[in-house]
């Protein structure tokens, strides 16, 4: 290579807000309905309907805007960004060009180049279109209009990435802020985060930006990384080869492992935006955004330090837990019943991250309960069950939040410390094992570890280990 | 002025494709319709707000709460064409 190149990257992020209703109607934004069952005349654009703006969608806008140190736009509307495309039944979607709500904020990330903050230039409120479905047989579209009207937020940084690793880590921190929230469940597989990479290179040195392209259809932190390698690539060869990079729109194909332009020049981008007569403008007063300040929860880093302080399990535990707002809150909640924090970090560091990974889950998608969790490790404290029970009695648990002391009643789990039964199990035991007893004799510790493990086997793990032993020993 | 690279361009935006007669009517209209702004446009407008609402209402809106069920019935009415409850349009590039 003759010279360095530097690249640099700006990001839209696309975040659907976690509210059970669209944003200008009352239809429910459930996931996975039959087709265009959540759509009524608004969502859909038919003539003469009245958008109606839904207040909640307004406030996780403004805590994603305080929780990312933006200022909030107290007085800001509405426009229409005009476009013609199926999947906008309106021919124009409802967005913020002139007033967007949120302006002028930063996040600080840290990767293995240090740490450093990235601007963001604004957060506008926007609504979805709908989903097209290419139908091949008859060689024609399908819409279904379920997520039009979806709420949105779009998050603008500035181009202040300069690589893929910088990228990733503004990505994460800027989910774990949303999912502290509440705001969305901000997933890139599911769609509820898109984010959209523009990209441009320039001569190590270089004062002026390159001329950017941007890319859309990155669904993972693994395709976000290859289309970026990809197109710092495919830039510097252009430049190299003497040719110019063209300011444009490119897809990009995960299982190619290329870009392809989107659109041609036929399709001219403008967009026409004029304030949407509509809706009224919105008013953000002082009080509002100090109620809603208030209501932040506490955050990843301020967590971290209470956990220190509060809790005596280790630093690596901590990180793990605060990493999803749902682990943290069944941390905090199951310790506050049982009192046992090691414990608790225990079985959520052990069993269910391991459950998590076998079943490619997010922490955000457990189902058990902590006063669930909180009773399993009553039952082991007590004796009740032993640690064999529990981990079987915990599966059944991570999958459908059953009552583990009804459960363990139900399918006669306990443990036996009943002497007499245990007693009966280990005298057929040495009947039936005269080798083991006679290696015993001979002087084989260990031998007796298998007489223990035939009777916990004839006992199916149900029975006190330490009563087990002591009558085996007593019997021999 | 409208010239014809301006019409070409309008008409890509609004999909719409002009013969040539309808080309040079509508060309006459949208001259009469800016000549109409040219008009407006005389009045001093220094050191005035922009005014995007005429009326004075703001902060209008909704709770977070479902009010609408299964519409698609009356939603497909509306549909020129349709197949499996959704809205059948011509091919686009996906």
């Amino acid at each position: 290579m003759h010279k360095q190149y530097e690249t640099v990257i700006g990001l839209e992020v696309h975040v659907e807000l976690a509210t059970k209703t669209k944003i200008f109607c009352g239809c429910s934004t459930e996931f996975g309905g039959a087709p265009n069952t959540h759509t009524c005349p608004v969502c859909t654009g038919m003539p003469g309907s009245l958008p109606v703006l839904n207040r909640k969608v307004v406030e996780y806008a403004i805590a994603v805007g305080l929780a990312t140190n933006c200022n909030i736009t107290q007085y800001c509307k509405f426009d229409r960004k005009n476009y013609f495309y199926p999947d906008n039944p309106q021919n124009y979607q409802i967005s913020q060009l002139y007033l967007p709500i949120c302006r002028n904020g930063h996040v600080d990330i840290e990767t293995e180049s240090g740490k450093k903050s990235v601007r963001i230039h604004e957060i506008h409120m926007e609504e979805d279109a709908g989903k097209m479905i290419h139908d091949e047989w008859e060689d024609c579209s399908l819409v279904d209009y379920n997520r039009s009207g979806v709420p949105l937020i779009e998050i603008v940084s500035e181009p202040d990435m300069r690589s893929a690793e910088e990228v990733i880590a503004y990505l994460e921190k800027l989910r774990m802020l949303i999912q502290y929230l509440g705001a969305s469940d901000c997933k890139l597989n599911e769609g509820s985060m898109r984010a959209d990479v523009n990209l441009s290179v320039r001569e190590v040195g270089a004062k002026e930006y390159g001329t950017r392209t941007e890319m859309k259809n990155l669904n993972s932190f693994r395709s976000i990384t290859h289309a970026i390698k990809a197109e710092r690539e495919r830039q510097i060869e252009l430049l190299e080869a003497g040719q110019t990079v063209v300011q444009e729109t490119r897809r990009w194909d995960e299982n190619r492992e290329e870009s392809y332009t989107m659109r041609s020049k036929e399709d001219a981008q403008d967009y026409r935006y004029f304030p949407d007569p509509d809706l009224v403008p919105i008013y953000i007063s002082d009080e509002w955004i100090e109620e809603i300040r208030k209501s932040q929860p506490e955050f990843r880093e301020a967590k971290m330090v209470r956990y220190k302080e509060e809790f005596d399990i280790p630093e690596y535990d901590i990180g793990i837990i605060t990493d999803s707002k749902h682990m943290a809150d069944l941390f905090e909640e199951t310790t506050a019943i049982c009192k046992q924090p090691k414990k608790v970090s225990n079985w959520l560091m052990g069993e269910t991250l391991r459950l998590l990974k076998e079943k490619s889950m997010d922490a955000e998608d457990i189902v058990f309960s902590p006063e669930h969790l909180a009773k399993l490790i009553g039952l082991v404290d007590a004796k009740a069950i032993t640690g064999t029970v529990a981990k079987e009695v915990f599966e059944i648990m991570f999958e459908k939040d059953i009552d583990p002391e009804s459960y363990v009643e139900e399918k006669g789990l306990k443990t036996v410390n009943d002497e007499g039964t245990l007693r009966k199990t280990i005298e057929e035991v040495i009947v039936d094992n005269p080798k083991s007893v006679e290696d015993y004799h001979n002087g084989k510790e260990k031998a007796i570890g298998f007489l223990v493990g035939q009777t916990m086997k004839a006992m199916k793990g149900q029975a006190d280990v330490g009563l087990v032993n002591q009558i085996l020993k007593e019997l021999l | 002025m409208i010239n014809d690279e301006i019409m070409d361009y309008i008409g890509i935006l609004a999909k719409l494709e002009l013969s040539a007669e309808e080309k040079e009517s509508t060309k006459k209209d949208m001259e009469r319709m800016l000549a109409y702004f040219d008009k407006l446009n005389e009045l001093d407008t220094t050191g005035i707000e922009p005014v995007s609402h005429i009326t004075k209402v703001q902060n209008v809106f909704r709770e977070d709460m479902v009010t609408k069920g299964d519409e698609h019935e009356k939603t497909l009415q509306n549909a020129p064409r349709e197949k499996d409850n959704m809205f059948m349009v011509p091919k686009i590039f996906g």
